[in-house]
Order: structure tokens, then C-alpha cells, then sequence
């Protein structure tokens, strides 16, 4: 187990070295660079730009340097200083910008991936044991509308709904007054109370797909002998059904808890648009759009490690629950 | 005579689909089981050998119908009908795991690969005797140890998947005879098993059941493995007993022609002058919705005469517990009286 552990997390640090390289590379594709974006902007407003000041901004910069100089100041920095650089557009360190914002994006993602499992889980339970009950085709029903609906027709949805029956609009994960707040009982209820409709919009496309995957993994596993074995042990159906099929029909999708919460964030940047929530999505978006290559660096960097350590972590989860891969990697 | 443990009387089951014509698996069963004694149940595959089997746990699936007949079980609590009870239901498990327990083909595929043999054979341990884990615990290492598993202390922590197969049936078995059952159905325990594990096994059985006195259902189409165990014999074609009796009468002189024609398809170990080229039963076993009204071996039957295709024949019993379905045994019979 330790052996496994180890070269997880070797194989982990080399991923992570490949991903800031990339990250790094791509955020240097578009041709021109943040000052030209910036001219381009102050001369549509009709200012005058003054070159010489350019220049100097270039030169401080940095700009003018091959790619590898340029990263290699950047990738030193983040290592031992914990320093991302500074994102031009906010005029800020990109480390205070993405703090808050990427705590958000795991919170709320994280509440919807954890809703999502308590929702499939029984529900895809329910309709592989009862295939082609009503209930089975109700569920699946549900699940396409689920994955058809797209996830800001949905939030628009629900915030014109909200409108009209309680006379709320539903949008950001704080009243102003708790924004700035410290965490207390009163912040986190007003949390909760903004919170449900994003999470809720979030989760339904996920769970949908989960049931589907859910049902077809343990419709396979309810054939198996062993299944037969339990029920011939005299076990209530019931727990023949968790005990042994749900068990072995859960190890394909633990393996995806890596990539949901990347998946997750990028999939809610137009959710996160349309409810105006303070998360790492519209963020991303905007400095790349502005060429605010630190700022987009440090946010894709960031997420490859978010999906590096949800790999790790459902690897994990993966060798806990099923011993055939415990003892493969010996 | 010692009252049979378990009697199926004239048992059909049926499967349906929804976009199929009904299959009637199993035609008409009749067996009975004694206690201390094994009875083979032979066939070739398809035949409804282990649909049999299975229905006397109730472990058919769900669109199969136990529509006529049916399995008398002498269990703790007296006499009860098994056909008549609901798979899932309290009486059911009580009987499955505790009175009557199985043992299944694939020993790999039968047994749970993510928890551990121990883990297995605990479960049913508490399930039916209500110990503590702890004290499971014991009884399942002890019940290794009796299997032949070496070192069983440190094997109840192993996964299937580390054993090797004759190894895990052992587990398997092990299980199967944790609550002393009377009654062990074995579905061809041997037949994923190298000849050599397979003999080591059914010696294991032997002996366990010298020991427990259980009665014991081995389900098989391996006549040489029946030679090997069994005490009675009971022969199935497409979905009928054509035939059950002591397997030394049947061995000798069996009555029905299917029987006769499976023996002559073994073959036997001769000097190469004496061979003889084997004798395969002529043509194929057809499909169940094509089975003749009468004697299901009709279309294969070299001694066919007129009642077979329409008429079933009745049960006649033979001298010793010698019983055959075949038109031939009442005509003779007829003629002599004639």
C-alpha cells in the first residue's frame, strides 16, 4: 500500500510539472500579449497611448524574453515564494485575487457533487433492481430531461421562478452584508439560503448521468454468480443487493470523483455568469479573454492540481474498496 | 428404507419473456433424495439439470414459473412444500444457507471478488446462528482447516482472486457446509477443475458427507465422476427424469434408451486391438419448443414405435428403486401378459 501511495504521488509531481508547462504554453498562444489587448481597448476609447510607457511596462514585464526565461521566473516564483505574479487587468498579486474565488467555486461544487451522490445512489439503486418498472421509466424520463435541460436554461429558470413565487431574486452566494463577513451561524444560513439554486443547477445534469452509468454497472453485477452465492446464504434481498452487487458496481464510478470537480468548474462558468456567483469560472474567463496571462496561469495551474489530487484522492478510495487493485500494483 | 429428505413430484417450470413464446425448461421431475445419500442428476447441458437445482432454493430468476408439481422438504420445522413458498420470503431464507445450502461451478466468478473468504463465510455463520463475529470467526477457520485449506488462520483473510481454484471451491464448500446443512446441492462443483483437483474434491466430499450424514444433489454430465460419488442416479433429457435408480443398477442395465445410449458414449480404456470407435447418440437434442408431445427422445430414439410422439409414458418401476419413463418397459411388459 505505502509502494502504491509512493509512486502515485511521484507520477502525481510529474503530471504537475507537464500541467504548468502547458498551462503556461497556452496562455501564450494568442498572438499579442495583455499590453496589446490594453492599447487596443485605450485607443477604441480614443485615449492616447504613449509608447515609451509601453515599452518600460514591457521591459518590467518581462514580455520581450523567450518562453522558457519567462517561465522559468514564473514557475520559481509560484515554488518558492508562493508568488503567482501579478494579474495586470486588477492591478493586484494573483494570489490575493483567486483565494476567495477558487474557495467558493469548491465549495459550491463540492455541495453539488455531494448532492448529486446522494440523489443517484438510491436512485440508480432503485431502477437497475426494478428495470422497466414505472419507476424505471420515470427515472429515466427525468434523466434525459435532466441532461437535455442546458444548465443555464435551468438557472434562468429557477431565478424567474423564485421572482415570481417568493419574490426573490436568487444570484451571488452572500447578501452584501455577509460578503466580507467571517464564517458564523447567520453567514453560513445566508449561504445556505442562496446557495441551494446554484448547487441544485449544478448537480441535475450530473446525477442524471450518474443514475445511467449507476444502473448499467449494477444491471451487469446483479447477473454475476456471486450475487446468486449471497442469495443462496438465506440474506434478505436487500442486503444481498448493497452488500455485494452496489459494492463492486461503485469502483468505475469512484474513479471519476477525480475529474468531476474540474469538470465541474468548467461547466459552471455560464451558470456562474447567469447567478452572478464569486466563483474561479467567470474569473478565468475574463482574463482570458484580456490576455491576463498570470492571472489565467495560476487558475488553470491550480486546477490541474485540483484534478491531480481528486485523481490521487479517488485512486485512493479505489485500492480501499476493491482489493484486486490493492494487490495489483505489488 | 430411511423417508426421503426431499421429494419433487412431477415439477414443470416455465420461463417467459415478453417477446417470446413461453419455454417450458423443465417438463416433468421427479427425484427424491435420501438422507446420507447422493444422488447424481445427469444430462447433457440444456437439459434443465441445474434449472432443478435451483429451484429448490428458489433461486430462479424472476420470469421463471414453478407451475405444476412440487418439493416436499423434510425440514426442521416439518414438512413443507418449497414450491409453494415465496423466494424472498422468511421461511424461504430460512431454509437456504442453513438447511439447504449449494455449491456453484465457477468457484472464482461465485464468490465475491472485493470481500474476503473469511468475510464470506462469517456472514452466513451469523446470519443462521446468531454468534458473534468473533466466534464466526473461529468457526470459519475451523471449517477451512476441516476443508483442507492449509494454514486457514491466514487464508480467511484472502481474497478469492489469491487462491487457486481448487482452493476457493474449497472455500466454497467450506460455506456451503458452515450451518450443517441437510441437504448440499453441488452444481458441477468439479467442472471448472483440472482432473487432479477434481478427484481431491470429490473424495472432500465423500468425506464430508460420511461425517455430516447430509444428503447430497451433484448435479453432473460427467458419467465417470458419477461412477465416482454417487449412490443413485437420476438421468435428465430436455427437461424430463427419463430415468432414476441405485447407480449400480442403472450402470448395469439401463431400461431407458437414452440412458443406454449415454453409456455407450463413454469411452473406455481398451487395449488398442479391442478399441471400438464410440457411438455417439444420433442427431441433436432439439430446442424445447420443438419437443415431441410424448417422450421428449423421440426424435433421436432408435427403438421409436407408435405411442412415443403423442402419449407420455408413465412412471414404471423397475425391480429394486428402479423407475423408467419409457413405452418400451409397459409393452414388453404387456406382451409378457399377453
Amino acid at each position: 500500500m505505502l509502494r502504491f501511495i509512493t509512486t502515485r504521488l511521484v507520477a502525481m509531481v510529474l503530471t504537475l510539472w507537464a500541467v504548468s508547462f502547458v498551462a503556461f504554453a497556452i496562455i501564450q498562444l494568442p498572438p499579442g500579449d495583455y499590453l496589446t489587448t490594453y492599447m487596443a481597448t485605450l485607443a477604441s476609447n480614443g485615449d492616447r497611448v504613449d509608447p515609451a510607457q509601453i515599452d518600460a511596462l514591457r521591459r518590467q514585464y518581462g514580455f520581450g524574453e523567450p518562453y522558457i526565461v519567462q517561465y522559468w521566473k514564473w514557475i520559481t516564483g509560484i515554488l518558492t515564494r508562493g508568488d503567482f505574479g501579478q494579474s495586470f487587468e486588477w492591478k493586484a498579486p494573483v494570489t490575493t485575487l483567486i483565494w476567495g474565488r477558487l474557495g467558493n467555486s469548491i465549495l459550491v461544487e463540492g455541495l453539488a457533487v455531494i448532492v448529486m451522490w446522494t440523489i443517484a445512489l438510491p436512485i440508480g439503486i432503485y431502477v437497475a433492481v426494478k428495470k422497466y418498472s414505472l419507476g424505471d421509466y420515470l427515472a429515466t424520463i427525468g434523466g434525459f430531461i435532466g441532461l437535455a435541460i442546458p444548465n443555464f436554461l435551468l438557472a434562468l429558470l429557477l431565478m424567474y421562478l423564485s421572482f415570481v413565487w417568493f419574490g426573490t431574486t436568487i444570484g451571488g452566494l452572500f447578501s452584501p452584508a455577509y460578503e466580507n463577513a467571517h464564517w458564523s451561524i447567520p453567514r453560513l444560513m445566508d449561504f445556505l439560503s442562496r446557495a441551494w439554486a446554484p448547487v441544485l443547477v449544478l448537480a441535475t445534469a450530473g446525477t442524471a448521468e450518474l443514475i445511467r452509468i449507476l444502473r448499467a454497472n449494477l444491471l451487469d453485477e446483479l447477473k454475476k454468480p456471486y450475487v446468486t452465492t449471497a442469495r443462496a446464504k438465506g440474506l434478505p434481498e436487500w442486503k444481498v443487493i448493497l452488500k455485494y452487487p452496489v459494492r463492486v458496481a461503485l469502483n468505475p464510478l469512484v474513479s471519476t470523483i477525480g475529474w468531476l470537480l474540474p469538470a465541474l468548474v468548467s461547466s459552471s462558468v455560464i451558470v456562474s455568469v447567469v447567478l452572478n456567483l464569486p466563483t474561479a469560472g467567470p474569473l478565468l474567463l475574463r482574463s482570458l479573454t484580456s490576455q491576463d496571462m498570470y492571472l489565467a496561469g495560476a487558475i488553470i495551474m491550480l486546477l490541474g492540481v485540483l484534478t491531480v489530487i481528486g485523481t490521487l484522492i479517488s485512486d485512493l478510495l479505489l485500492a480501499w474498496i476493491d482489493p484486486r487493485i490493492r494487490y495489483g500494483s505489488k | 428404507m430411511t423417508a426421503p429428505l426431499l421429494t419433487i413430484n412431477d415439477m414443470s417450470i416455465i420461463f417467459t419473456s415478453p417477446d417470446e413464446p413461453d419455454i417450458e425448461a423443465v417438463r416433468q421431475v421427479d427425484l427424491t433424495l435420501t438422507p446420507g445419500k447422493t444422488l447424481a442428476l445427469v444430462g447433457e447441458s440444456g437439459c434443465g439439470k441445474s434449472v432443478t437445482a435451483r429451484a429448490v432454493l428458489r433461486l430462479l430468476d424472476r420470469n421463471a414459473d414453478i407451475r405444476t408439481g412440487e418439493i416436499l422438504f423434510e425440514g426442521e420445522g416439518g414438512k413443507v412444500d418449497i414450491a409453494r413458498l415465496k423466494p424472498d420470503s422468511d421461511a424461504m431464507r430460512a431454509i437456504r444457507g442453513a438447511q439447504v445450502s449449494m455449491i456453484f461451478q465457477e468457484p472464482m466468478s461465485s464468490l465475491s471478488p472485493v470481500h474476503t473468504i473469511g468475510d464470506q463465510i462469517d456472514e452466513i455463520i451469523i446470519l443462521h446462528e446468531r454468534l458473534t463475529p468473533r466466534q464466526a470467526r473461529e468457526r470459519t477457520i475451523a471449517l477451512l482447516d476441516q476443508v483442507g485449506v492449509p494454514g486457514a488462520r491466514e487464508r480467511a483473510n484472502a481474497y478469492p482472486f489469491e487462491l487457486s481454484g481448487g482452493l476457493r471451491q474449497r472455500a466454497m464448500i467450506a460455506m456451503a457446509l458452515a450451518c450443517t446443512p441437510k441437504l448440499l446441492i453441488a452444481d458441477e462443483p468439479t467442472t471448472a477443475l483440472d482432473v487432479t483437483t477434481q478427484a481431491q474434491i470429490l473424495d472432500l466430499l465423500r468425506q464430508l458427507q460420511d461425517d455430516y450424514g447430509m444428503a447430497m444433489l451433484f448435479i453432473t454430465h460427467d458419467l465417470g465422476v458419477v461412477a465416482e460419488i454417487a449412490d443413485e442416479i437420476a438421468v435428465m433429457y430436455l427437461g424430463d427424469v427419463v430415468e432414476q435408480g441405485d447407480v449400480f443398477d442403472v450402470f448395469r442395465a439401463p431400461r431407458h434408451p437414452y440412458t443406454q445410449a449415454l453409456m455407450n458414449s463413454v469411452p473406455r480404456l481398451q487395449r488398442k486391438a479391442e478399441r471400438e470407435r464410440l457411438s455417439p447418440i444420433k442427431g441433436n437434442v432439439p430446442s424445447p419448443k420443438d419437443r415431441p408431445q410424448g417422450c421428449a427422445f423421440t426424435s433421436r430414439c432408435p427403438f421409436a414405435f407408435e405411442p412415443c410422439a403423442d402419449t407420455r409414458p408413465a412412471r414404471t418401476s423397475l425391480p429394486g428403486d428402479h423407475v423408467a419413463r419409457c413405452h418400451l418397459l409397459t409393452r414388453t411388459r404387456a406382451e409378457a401378459m399377453a
